[in-house]
């Protein structure tokens, strides 16, 4: 069995995003960036898959410049057995992130793609049902359990209705969500184990994909949250303010 | 231009969000003559296509084999649908629902897709759509270039639609279904809301945080002052990763976004990803023992102090009020 799971590299979720002066991207030449945490999921649950009985070769994707390999080696560490590094340097949507999958994904041959729900920078949440339409495969969106069976995947999904569960034949694209899993910290042996496993490095223009760009940022903005907040001292003062605004 | 609104519906109703996705449809279309019209699906519609009728023209795909939702079903009727019927747009509110089918479905129309739309103008006959990024902390405005655009739009940043005066045309689609696969099977679906409001249906949202303990405590204080107010009851992530309360309560970035009227925050810090799901609400009352904590800054009130002190009196009062 072979699971292929794609990544993303955004900034640490725990970080300050603020932009920049001249308005066209935010400043991150400081920022920590890791795996889309929904990816580092996704990436644990195919783990978890190979330690509870399924004999599973491990692949992680990621598309990016040569920064990435960082978080690649980090994937590595975590327990996957190879990756590959697509280079391109441009910022792409979507669709096009798909549309490379989906030649990996042609390529290589997965049983499963287990990837994220949305990345944390753009949350757009299209590239799974996106990827899983591309490969006419069917999907499972937003895991929050998932159990092979002998061709099929048992998903439970976190739906706005509560959980669902279905069962989905393999192949299928599966995205994760937060409660599957909890990923696992490198251990230092692995840490050293990963840096001899190998990162393929892919060139876009070898995978002859023309970029249909779909989405064109016009301008950014970072929009004030604050209030003014009234601070009240008893709840009896809570509950006067309370009704005053209760519909 | 033509505007397809892919109607949500729970229970034979239409659900709040495909509502606001009709007030969205009505505005995009407004500027330049266009038309807006429901695309339902599903079994048996009888009675939510006259629901629907109320307001906008309706094209339906009545059939046994829509009866139970999947994406991998759906997504080629609705995908055939738009092809047909010529529409150049098409929308759906923010959701799970939406994400998952309407998302599918756009990759079968060329992906050109913008999810989660807080607004939008007309500038020199181009759409440009807000859209929030990094848990809200930047908002980009976008244009879509390709063969169909497709928008999710967040039903806190458009009113639900009015209905008509006059009550819309029912018009079944002929689509060929023959040929849908049949490689998901829906076993379950299970609530955990307690026969509550949905947290972003409700005026009024009582969300609890870190400072609950167990299951029996956010029933008792979340849970019960919910029910006093006539709200529903939300959490942060952190409950619901804890087990505490069912993932659908979950407010912020990765759960659901809502603006109600009122929001109460019990014990939430307010980390940026849980503000990212509830700074539009219209007031946000927040307690918290920690005066520091951000939930202040993006509060209209506030009051320092313990949940497991404040909500039991808060419940008490507003109950011989609700009595008087």
């Amino acid at each position: 069995m072979k699971i292929l799971v794609p990544t993303k590299r955004v900034p640490d979720t725990d970080q300050r995003i603020t932009l920049r002066e001249d308005g066209r991207g935010i400043n991150d030449d400081q920022l920590p960036f890791v795996i889309n945490p929904f990816d580092a999921i996704a990436l644990e649950e195919a783990i978890r898959l190979r330690e509870t009985g399924c004999d599973a070769e491990i692949l992680i994707v990621g598309i990016g410049s040569a920064d990435y390999e960082e978080q690649l080696r980090s994937g590595l560490a975590m327990g996957a057995d190879r990756a590959i590094l697509v280079h391109c340097e441009e910022s792409l949507d979507p669709w096009n992130v798909a549309r490379i999958l989906q030649v990996l994904v042609l390529r290589e041959g997965p049983d499963l793609v287990l990837m994220g729900k949305q990345a944390v920078d753009d949350d757009a949440s299209q590239v799974g049902p996106f990827l899983a339409a591309l490969l006419d495969w069917p999907q499972a969106t937003f895991a929050s359990k998932v159990e092979l069976s002998e061709d099929a995947v048992r998903v439970d999904r976190e739906t706005d209705q509560g959980i669902e569960t279905i069962e989905v034949t393999r192949p299928a694209v599966i995205t994760t969500d937060l409660r599957l899993n909890e990923p696992r910290y490198a251990s230092l042996p692995s840490i050293l184990k990963a840096r001899k496993k190998p990162i393929e490095q892919l060139q876009l223009e070898a995978l002859e994909i023309t970029l249909e760009p779909r989405i064109k940022i016009i301008g950014l903005e970072a929009p004030s949250q604050s209030r003014t907040c009234r601070r009240v001292d008893s709840v009896e003062q809570l509950v006067e303010a309370l009704v005053e605004v209760l519909p | 231009m033509k505007i397809l609104v892919l109607a949500e519906t729970d229970v034979g109703r239409l659900r709040p969000a495909s509502l606001a996705a009709i007030e969205c449809g009505r505005q995009l279309a407004e500027p330049n003559g266009g038309s807006v019209r429901w695309l339902l699906l599903g079994a048996q519609l009888d009675t939510v296509a006259r629901e629907a009728a109320r307001y906008a023209p309706v094209c339906s795909v009545d059939a046994e084999k829509l009866a139970t939702v999947t994406a991998d079903t759906w997504a080629p009727v609705i995908a055939r649908a738009v092809k047909q019927e010529g529409a150049e747009l098409l929308l759906a509110g923010s959701g799970t629902f939406a994400k998952d089918v309407l998302t599918r479905a756009a990759a079968l129309l060329g992906g050109t897709m913008a999810s989660d739309v807080l607004g939008h103008k007309w500038v020199d006959g181009q759409l440009q759509l807000r859209r929030a990024m990094y848990a809200g902390a930047i908002v980009a405005t976008v244009q879509l270039s390709g063969p169909v655009q497709i928008i999710t739009c967040q039903s806190t940043a458009y009113a639900a639609a009015e209905p008509l005066a006059a009550t819309e045309a029912i018009r079944p689609l002929a689509i060929d279904l023959a040929d849908l696969p049949a490689r998901v099977q829906v076993e379950a679906v299970e609530s955990k809301r307690g026969g509550r409001p949905d947290v972003t249906e409700a005026a009024v949202v009582v969300s609890g945080g870190r400072a609950i303990k167990n299951s029996a405590d956010f029933e008792a204080l979340i849970g019960k002052l919910a029910d006093t107010l006539g709200g529903a009851a939300g959490s942060s992530r952190v409950l619901v990763d804890a087990g505490i309360a069912p993932n659908e309560l979950q407010v912020g970035q990765t759960g659901k976004i809502v603006a109600p009227e009122v929001y109460l925050a019990l014990g939430i810090s307010g980390a940026v990803q849980h503000m990212a799901g509830m700074k539009n609400s219209k007031t946000i009352v927040a307690v918290n023992n920690d005066p520091d904590a951000p939930i202040f800054e993006v509060a209209n009130l506030g009051l320092v102090g313990d949940v497991y002190e404040v909500v039991p009196q808060l419940i008490e009062r507003l109950s011989q009020r609700n009595s008087e």
